[in-house]
């Protein structure tokens, strides 16, 4: 009997908070309800990388892609699209002004995307090894085992022209390299999951939706460099990616794919995984060594280089997920074809998790070299509510704003520095005019002070002390001298920090007081915070001309401190306002003023 | 070698050569604060920084090597305004307690504030209010005037593999505590003062008890006597100007005098002392095989709260000699008492140490108290002596020498290498060599156990038996060479020593918690120079030579391991928890974890 139908259902942890479970167990339920279950497969996916219109569920062969779904959707998914065949136009993604999408790519989104990294996730059941290997897993290890030898295989690599894409972009294959050619009786290769920025979750769902690539890559490295055991250093937040990852290896060893002789082949290699405890600092490479040995995570400073002096002091090879996952597809697909996608100094593609004021928030996917401009209109749908672009930060906590004026650069390791900016490891968040350039920059300093190790001076005390300022001067208690006090101490955190992390941190306050200088001195001098977020520095009034006295506002105020009698003007008590807003949104008759 | 060039002059030196090292080489000197020579680079302050000739980063100087041809740029307008930025930072969250800190005037911050010209601070201050920590005997803690320079953390888990110190917490609420957030006494902490001799500023420091020597000496009825340790003699002219080294021990015994101190002994007439006993029990394992071998001395008091913490099977192994310290105070307040005639109750013994542990070993058991009363009634450390002499106004450097009094005061050049590594083990050998063999070494000079190298091992012939003996100093390095007992041990190999010297701290007491600040190895070199010095011009270079010591046990001891020996200079040793928790509740939680 063979199936006809498959049915995947986004199992990303995205999706899975918006009950992605219920759905897949109700969608299991009604095949059995109306006893289509021999036809039908219904498969728990990795993420899609379309979060915002989240959870996803699509049909094969159809490749009808609901989106939006709910548990309620499953019976008539079942009756409608698997047993008569039609689709369900009301689940089907609409764009404004567009006629509805039928399948992913019909959806803009997806237009200008370049799968390489996630090409498996939405795809396979990442808890089976048979659906990895039937999308050609697990031959890219076969080969190099059998046909290569390790200066081939890292040939190969420096033929693609793989970056890391943990933020610096060092070439890969210059670190295996390293860390070959360093005789030692011990080796270590080690992947960097402890993905921390705010708002990133490009490594989580590559691991929970492709587990078996990085377990392959990190195999073929260790075949490269003389290694024989692999450690994944994860955060212990992601419980869904470990318990796939361990599902992962589970298999992988059945299969002989890990462990002693590999493929009966002479080479053993093995890995193991070890929990981080969700410090940021840690996802820096010498801080994470430190926290695998069981010290403090702190950073050692560089020179030695881990590639040739890392854990327990033995040759140590780091990368990022996203780099491991690249590794597969370029020893079977060659690194003359990687180095074909991208740009010529930053080859292949980059994921990025596009959050913020966006209309299409999600994980997406570009070749290196896409414009920001691509990313933020075409895939990202343009800005929430029609409000007009601000900025973009990249980088996470460590990022530089990149503003209007440079929406049309490429995006790549090299146009990126060129900019003062960084390419980070793909954390994207888009910022429109509702956002406090001061108040943006405090959140992310807030993140800093919580995350600094406490190791360097620069780092531990500058943090604090900026994010003091800029607190202030979020109250309308900033004073002028505050603007070059922290120029000051950004430029001794720029230069004198320890760690990659230290160095980076007073980015978004140096960005910021360069390209939005204006909006600081309007808090200080002032006292004006224009995109009200601010809330010290904000005051809503009722214009009395304008005031129906229709009650709305007074009903949604949720400290009520609006008073007045139907149909007569109403007053607002600012002793009592805690600046919510919610008035200012809630009027229909533009009668409430922010000041 | 690497051509490098500093401020574009050129320069050679070995491969793997720090930048700082280098610049020094030349003359250069780069400010630093976190690093210190003894320590591996923490890199942790930020002000060594310096340009590399066209790189748009500043590195570390401290921590990184030099690459060939590249031009170091160590000062500029730039640096300087970072580094003076830093230094600002740091003290925007540091007491400004200057005036009233332990570390006025030798506190490597505020040198760095007033090198730098730091006339305000810019920044807003956060200066935390934590509670200082004074469970210890030995040294107090700080924290608010931590500056998190990472030193003494590093000093007692990887200099001392103590581990009684720990930072807990991150970020800005990083902060130096001991482990498990104890107090200090309840934690591993072995009392060795690594942690405050290599402290930049006031965080940590002994605890300074010149008020009580003073006030005992100020009451008539009270009869002071003091003794000074072997490596006090070398340490105390630093703070005169003196250079370290300076064998200056007549100038302190006339210094001691002017403030008043009834009468002064020397604690390497005890040393010797400890020769005859300890070298008796050698003789007695080795010759008459009773007792456990390897034997391991015993008279450091870090050493011993370490061994009693950490390796609690080792106790069989240790001599059960007190320390020449303890030895004299219970010698004073009896045979001393007795011969002049001194009610023991009316005097008020005291030790000058480069110890902090000392402070804690005359109370650590009922043997402290041989005597009948406490048998040492003070510690003070070579910086507190240091500082009461000052306040005394005494002309140190041109005090005419005086010589100690009797009848335990005299000492032989064995007693006064007492105070570097290898010097209890080169005095026992001297005299155990004669207890066995009934002559005289020929050389009294015992090569293999001198010198700054971590273990040292060697071989000595006692006429056709070979002794080998080893010596550590530096507790992290003691532990191979006790695993290495414990594993022959367990396995019945053939014990690879007879005789094992430890000293806690690195180069000996002369690097002692408690003597002169700034010590590091070339510091340690000169202090040991000078007491071996002292010990080639004595006119008695073996400890059983000394018609002193001679004298004590025909008329009162009567020979070394006597009864009355046993009571008074021996004691015992029992196994002690390195964590002292209030109820099991945190050992438990540990077991299980270590189970699991």
């Amino acid at each position: 009997m063979s199936v006809k139908n498959f049915i995947l259902v986004c199992g990303g942890t995205a999706c899975e908070s918006s009950k992605a479970n219920e759905i897949y167990d109700a969608i299991v339920k009604e095949t059995k309800a109306q006893n289509v279950m021999d036809d039908v497969q219904v498969v728990k996916t990795g993420c899609f990388g379309f979060c915002e219109k989240g959870p996803i569920v699509k049909i094969l062969p159809e490749d009808a892609f609901y989106v939006n779904v709910k548990a309620g959707d499953a019976r008539e998914i079942i009756a409608e699209t698997i047993v008569k065949g039609r689709v369900i136009p009301r689940l089907l993604y609409a764009e404004e002004g567009l006629p509805k999408a039928f399948e992913m790519e019909d959806i803009q989104f997806y237009q200008k995307q370049v799968r390489v990294v996630l090409r498996n996730c939405g795809f396979i059941d990442p808890e089976k090894i048979d659906e990895y290997i039937a999308r050609d897993g697990y031959k890219a290890l076969e080969k190099v085992l059998f046909e290569m030898t390790p200066d081939q295989v890292i040939q190969e690599m420096k033929d693609s022209g793989l970056r890391g894409r943990g933020g610096a972009g060092f070439p890969t294959w210059a670190k295996w390299n390293f860390s070959k050619q360093v005789q030692s009786d011990q080796k270590y290769i080690v992947c960097n999951a402890d993905e921390g920025d705010p708002g990133a979750y490009m490594d989580r769902s590559t691991l929970e939706g492709d587990p078996h690539s990085v377990l392959e890559a990190m195999t073929i490295a260790g075949y490269a460099v003389g290694a024989n055991t692999g450690i994944i250093y994860i955060r212990a937040e992601y419980p869904l990616a470990i318990q796939r990852l361990q599902i992962a290896m589970d298999q992988a060893r059945d299969y002989g794919l890990l462990g002693e002789n590999i493929l009966g082949s002479d080479f053993s290699f093995d890995i193991e995984i070890r929990l981080g405890a969700g410090a940021f600092v840690c996802g820096e490479e010498t801080a994470l060594l430190c926290s695998i040995e069981g010290q403090r995570g702190m950073p050692t400073p560089k020179p030695p280089f881990p590639a040739i002096q890392g854990l327990w002091d033995k040759p140590t090879v780091i990368n990022n997920v996203e780099t491991w996952a690249n590794v597969p597809v370029i020893i079977l697909k060659g690194g003359k074809w990687f180095s074909s996608i991208g740009t010529e100094r930053s080859s292949g593609t980059k994921v990025f998790a596009l959050t913020g004021q966006i209309n299409n928030s999600g994980l997406v996917e570009v070749p290196m070299g896409t414009t920001l401009r691509e990313i933020v209109f075409d895939i990202g749908g343009g800005i929430r509510n029609g409000k007009a672009f601000k900025a973009v930060q990249t980088g996470g906590p460590s990022g530089w704003v990149i503003t209007s004026e440079f929406l049309d650069i490429p995006i790549d390791f090299d146009s990126l520095t060129s900019i003062g900016s960084m390419m980070g490891s793909g954390g994207m968040i888009v910022m429109s005019e509702t956002d406090c350039i001061v108040d943006v920059t405090k959140f992310y300093m807030d993140f800093c002070v919580e995350e600094s190790c406490g190791k360097c001076a620069p780092c531990r005390i500058g943090t604090k002390k900026l994010y003091n300022i800029l607190n202030r001067i979020s109250k309308g208690q900033g004073v002028m001298e505050d603007i070059a006090k922290m120029e000051q101490i950004g430029e001794a955190m720029k230069k004198a920090a320890l760690c990659g992390l230290g160095q980076t941190a007073a980015n978004p306050v140096l960005s910021t007081l360069r390209y939005f200088r204006n909006e600081y001195l309007e808090h200080i001098a002032e006292g004006k915070c224009r995109a009200g977020k601010c809330k010290e520095l904000v005051r809503y009034v009722i214009n009395p001309d304008k005031c129906i006295g229709c009650t709305a506002c007074a009903r949604k105020c949720p400290v009520n401190c609006i008073a007045g009698e139907r149909k007569v003007a109403h007053t607002i008590n600012n002793n009592l306002c805690i600046k919510c807003g919610a008035c200012f949104t809630g009027c229909k008759f533009g009668a409430i003023t922010r000041l | 070698m690497i051509d490098i060039k500093i401020n574009g002059k050129p320069v050679s030196v070995p491969e793997g050569t720090k930048i700082l090292k280098a610049a020094r080489m030349i003359g250069v000197s780069i400010p630093s604060l976190c690093y210190h020579k003894d320590l591996k680079p923490w890199a942790a302050c930020g002000i060594c920084v310096v340009k590399v000739e066209g790189s748009p980063r500043l590195v570390r100087a401290c921590a990184t090597d030099v690459t060939q041809g590249q031009n170091y740029i160590t000062h500029d307008e730039e640096i300087h305004r970072i580094r003076k930025t830093v230094v600002e930072l740091t003290l925007s969250n540091h007491p400004q307690e200057c005036l009233t800190c332990g570390r006025n005037q030798f506190c490597e911050l505020q040198k760095l504030a007033a090198e730098f010209a730091v006339r305000e601070i810019p920044f807003e201050r956060n200066v935390r209010p934590l509670p200082v920590d004074a469970s210890s005997p030995s040294v107090i803690l700080d924290p608010a005037k931590c500056i998190q320079c990472g030193r003494c953390v590093q000093v007692c888990q990887q200099l001392q593999d103590v581990w009684a110190l720990e930072y807990l917490h991150r970020g800005e609420g990083t902060r130096l505590a001991p482990v498990g957030e104890l107090p200090l006494n309840e934690s591993p902490c072995i009392k060795c003062g690594q942690c405050a001799a290599h402290c930049p500023v006031g965080a940590i420091y002994e605890k300074d008890e010149t008020l009580t020597l003073l006030k005992a000496i100020n009451d008539p009825e009270t009869h002071v006597v003091v003794q000074i340790a072997p490596a006090v003699r070398v340490a105390v002219g630093e703070a005169f100007g003196l250079p370290p080294g300076t064998v200056t021990t007549g100038k302190i015994y006339a210094a001691l005098r002017q403030l008043g101190v009834d009468t002064v002994f020397d604690t390497n007439f005890a040393a010797d002392l400890t020769i005859m006993e300890e070298g008796s029990e050698l003789v007695k394992r080795l010759v008459e095989k009773e007792g456990d071998l390897p034997q391991l001395t015993s008279c450091c008091p870090a050493w011993t709260d370490y061994m009693e913490k950490y390796y609690p099977d080792m106790i069989p192994h240790f001599s059960s000699a007190k320390s020449p310290m303890m030895m004299q105070g219970a010698l004073t307040k009896t045979y001393f008492a007795e011969v002049r005639n001194i009610d023991p109750a009316k005097i008020y013994s005291v030790a000058i140490m480069p110890c902090t542990a000392k402070k804690y070993e005359i109370m650590r058991d009922e043997n402290m108290y041989s005597s009948g009363y406490a048998d040492m009634d003070l510690v003070l450390t070579t910086r507190e002596i240091s500082r009461l002499f000052k306040t005394a106004g005494i002309d140190f450097v041109n005090l005419e020498e005086q010589e100690a009094d009797s009848p335990i005061g005299f000492y032989s050049g064995a007693g006064t290498i007492f105070g570097v590594t290898g010097g209890v083990m080169e005095a026992a050998v001297r005299s155990a060599y004669y207890l066995v063999t009934h002559q005289e070494l020929k050389d009294v000079t015992i090569k293999p156990v001198r010198g700054m190298e971590g273990i040292k091992v060697g071989e000595v012939d006692f006429k056709g038996t070979p002794v080998k003996v080893a010596v550590a100093h530096g507790l992290a390095n003691v532990k191979s060479v006790l695993d290495e007992i414990r594993a022959a041990k367990e396995k019945g190999l053939e014990l690879p020593y007879h005789f094992v010297e430890v000293m806690a701290c690195r180069g000996g007491c002369i690097a002692g918690g408690g003597q002169p600040y700034g010590t590091e190895d070339g510091t340690r070199e000169k202090r040991i120079n000078g007491l071996y010095r002292d010990d080639e011009k004595s006119l008695y270079r073996c400890s059983h030579q000394n018609p002193d010591i001679m004298e004590v046990y025909e008329k009162y001891l009567g020979k070394p391991l006597s009864e009355k020996a046993h009571h008074l200079l021996h004691t015992h040793y029992t196994p002690r928890p390195a964590y002292k928790f209030k109820d099991d509740s945190g050992v438990k939680l540990w077991q299980e974890a270590a189970g699991k």
